[in-house]
């Protein structure tokens, strides 16, 4: 059964946050809710946890309605993007306060405090106070406090936006271990999309309060079914250059002649966007059939492991994704290669209509 | 514009260091050359903002010299160091115009009129505050407050340096990468000395044609941000550069190849010869992408068991056993990936040997 959320509205002083939200999380099922920052993931997370009232909607769990039934009274833990401690108590106290008032008796909260700590590699620190932990630290006491009781849903708001990128690699690894040995209903919101590829499972991208789109988070991934949900599943977000079919020929960005082969062979005449990942276009022609597409360089950033170029061209500008790092210099000309079949067709309305075939996903452990 | 110099640094918070863990600083010897882009990087702790503030005067070493185009500065405060800063947070007046905060810097220096104003349309063109010039700062987002600070650093053009201290941590995610690009294009316009402060390591492999990475109170590596990638100095870089990080493996010397608990990695002639030199405890490192993923045995692959796969989209990350070790490899979308056993293929001009944790080739 696990959580339902019916046609659930939130107005805030008028303004809509959230609209027409319906869905269904099943008991012990992974959830990523991926979407950019005011999306309204936050405020989704808030109702399911009873933090909020919806203005209009039910939230159930197991049948029962439970709209608006405070967090103290449900079996729910919540993780929030700020390290939130108790101040005043040690990290084993902080672990355990949850259970104080559970009425399990001292040695029972004994074990489960240092069972939790031990995973969160916490066991160490427990005597000392959150002030004098890391960030890192902080917030594994957090996440220790939320899982120290067993709840049946377990809510984590962006939880690892605020540490460091080599904290965040190792958090998120163990994070995933962590909730494969639970059989609660994971909710985890983020902005990223390697993240919620990594957490595997469910997605629901949401945009501007409203679903854009559900399903297994890989698939989603492959075919996103409008050109919006594929710009929140990509960073970054999915290149898209306007493009026409007149004749039964092809061309992008003005003047890219495309040919007509595989996802695309056989669509009708009109006005489309043809929509690429930046990981698709390549700095050297890699394969026969790829097009060469010219522009400037804008910038380039690194990140340690990528370059990513960014080309402008006319009025349009792409992203190019290049493994490694390389000195690319901004305002050189600059040629990149796609093949076409990678190609994404959106309509002018922004809806699919042809996607590269699917691949085969990724296994899990 | 200066070049600024470290003679022998040291710095502890606390008096009468002894251990090097009590410095915050250890002996430091660098130099920041005249015009160039540099960024300090490196994660909390690491002493990357105490060396921002010794070089800005904020901070009097409790060792060594300072050297400003060859002048010692040590005892100097930061107003009488010619700098300017922009801090993680807005420093501006609220009730002034944003026109008056960009040149209250050029008044107080005496600058005139007709000067002042030229200077300000031209820092306010840059970053596009223009529009905004004869509004009041007090109105108006993080954002641009946070811009009007960094113009406030750059509008003169007579400073030793600009000193940037996490300048983007209060903007938004997807507004970061405007001013990234804002800041690139100032430094190629302006020529001014900049050094840059951050733990962000796409900010300061984007900004900075010199990386400095810090660790533990020490400069491990200056160089470009291909050169951390290609040939960290020290483990530590190829930890930090890259994700994951690069993979590494205690390995001895035999003839020409390493060998890894009696599995035989090849490896390039004069990486060997440098390891048979060096001595020490010996590693072998390599970063995840340079690793060659085959799902069948061949000539010198190595072969390992399958631990997990991780995808993310554009790239997938396969954990695997070489015996005891822990190995990681990227494999690119579309790639086909081995689901039990894996054999891996080390480029040998890819692969490459630390001893006691420096590289040696």
């Amino acid at each position: 059964m696990g959580l339902v959320l019916k046609n659930v509205d939130k107005i805030v002083d008028g303004e809509t946050h959230l609209k027409g939200i319906d869905l269904e999380f099943e008991t012990g099922s992974r959830n990523v809710l991926l979407g950019r920052t005011l999306a309204g993931k936050t405020s989704l997370l808030r109702i399911m946890a009873g933090l909020d009232r919806p203005s209009r909607g039910q939230v159930l769990v197991d049948g029962v309605d439970v709209t608006g039934v405070s967090v103290r009274k449900r079996g729910i833990a919540m993780v929030y993007q700020q390290f939130i401690n108790y101040p005043s108590l040690s990290v084993y106290e902080n672990i355990a306060s949850p259970l104080r008032r559970s009425g399990l008796n001292k040695r029972e909260i004994d074990r489960r405090v240092h069972e939790t700590a031990e995973i969160l590699h916490l066991e160490a620190l427990l005597k000392r106070l959150p002030a004098e932990l890391s960030g890192g630290q902080q917030q594994r006491t957090a996440i220790a406090r939320a899982l120290v009781k067993d709840a049946q849903l377990l809510l984590l708001d962006e939880p690892l936006v605020n540490l460091d990128y080599k904290l965040r690699e190792e958090l998120r690894e163990e994070l995933q271990d962590i909730f494969r040995k639970r059989s609660a209903i994971v909710v985890y919101t983020t902005t990223e999309p390697s993240e919620a590829l990594m957490l595997g499972g469910n997605v629901v991208v949401i945009d501007k309060g409203r679903v854009l789109q559900t399903g297994a988070t890989a698939a989603v991934y492959q075919r996103p079914e409008t050109l919006r949900t594929a710009e929140v599943f990509s960073d970054p977000p999915i290149n898209a250059l306007d493009s026409a079919i007149t004749n039964g020929r092809a061309v992008m960005g003005g003047d890219i002649p495309i040919p007509m082969t595989g996802q695309l062979a056989g669509l009708a005449d009109g006005t489309y966007r043809f929509a690429f990942r930046s990981n698709h276009l390549w700095l050297t022609s890699q394969e026969d059939g790829d097009v060469a597409i010219t522009g400037k360089v804008e910038l380039a950033e690194i990140n340690g492991s990528e370059t990513f170029v960014y080309v402008h061209r006319g009025q349009s500008a792409f992203v190019v994704q290049q493994e490694g790092v390389y000195p690319i210099s901004m305002g050189n000309d600059i040629t990149v290669f796609i093949n076409p079949q990678h190609l994404f067709v959106y309509d002018t309305a922004g809806r699919l209509v042809a996607a590269p075939p699917a691949k085969e996903l990724a296994f899990q452990r | 514009m200066a070049r600024i110099e470290f003679d022998q640094i040291a710095h502890a918070y606390y008096p009468n260091p002894k251990a090097p863990s009590d410095f915050a600083l250890k002996e430091i010897n660098a130099v920041w050359e005249d015009g160039g882009a540099y960024a300090l990087l490196g994660p909390s702790g690491c002493g990357k903002t105490t060396l921002l503030n010794v070089i800005s005067g904020l901070l009097k070493p409790s060792r060594g010299r300072v050297l400003y185009d060859g002048t010692d500065v040590t005892a100097l405060p930061p107003e009488k160091r010619n700098i300017a800063q922009v801090f993680q947070f807005p420093v501006l007046y609220d009730t002034m115009s944003v026109f008056d905060n960009l040149a209250f810097p050029l008044k107080n220096r005496g600058f005139n009129r007709a000067d002042t104003i030229q200077r300000v349309k031209e820092v306010a063109e840059i970053l596009d505050l223009t529009p905004d010039l004869n509004k009041k700062a007090a109105g108006l987002s993080a954002d641009a407050k946070q811009k009007i600070s960094l113009g406030r650093g750059l509008v003169r053009s007579d400073v030793a340096a600009v000193l940037f201290d996490e300048p983007l941590t209060v903007i938004d995610p997807h507004l970061k990468w405007h001013l990234r690009r804002k800041l690139k294009e100032i430094h190629e316009q302006l020529r001014l000395t900049m050094i840059y402060v951050t733990h962000d390591q796409v900010e300061a492999l984007t900004f900075a044609d010199q990386v400095i990475l810090m660790y533990e109170g020490e400069i491990v590596q200056i160089g470009t941000p291909e050169a951390l990638f290609e040939n960290p100095q020290h483990k530590f870089v190829g930890y930090f550069i890259g994700s994951p990080g690069m993979n590494f493996l205690p390995c001895t010397l035999e003839g020409q190849a390493a060998r890894v608990d009696g599995v035989t990695i090849d490896l390039a002639p004069e990486t060997a010869a440098r390891g048979a030199a060096a001595g020490g405890v010996l590693e072998l490192g390599i970063r995840p992408m340079h690793l060659e993923v085959h799902g069948a045995a061949f000539e010198g692959g190595v072969p390992v068991t399958v631990k997990a796969l991780e995808d993310q989209g554009s790239f997938k990350i396969l954990t695997a056993a070489l015996n005891g070790h822990m190995i990681r490899a990227r494999v690119p979308e579309g790639r086909p990936v081995p689901q039990h056993k894996a054999w891996l293929k080390f480029p040998p001009s890819r692969t490459k040997l630390f001893a006691d944790e420096r590289l040696v080739g």
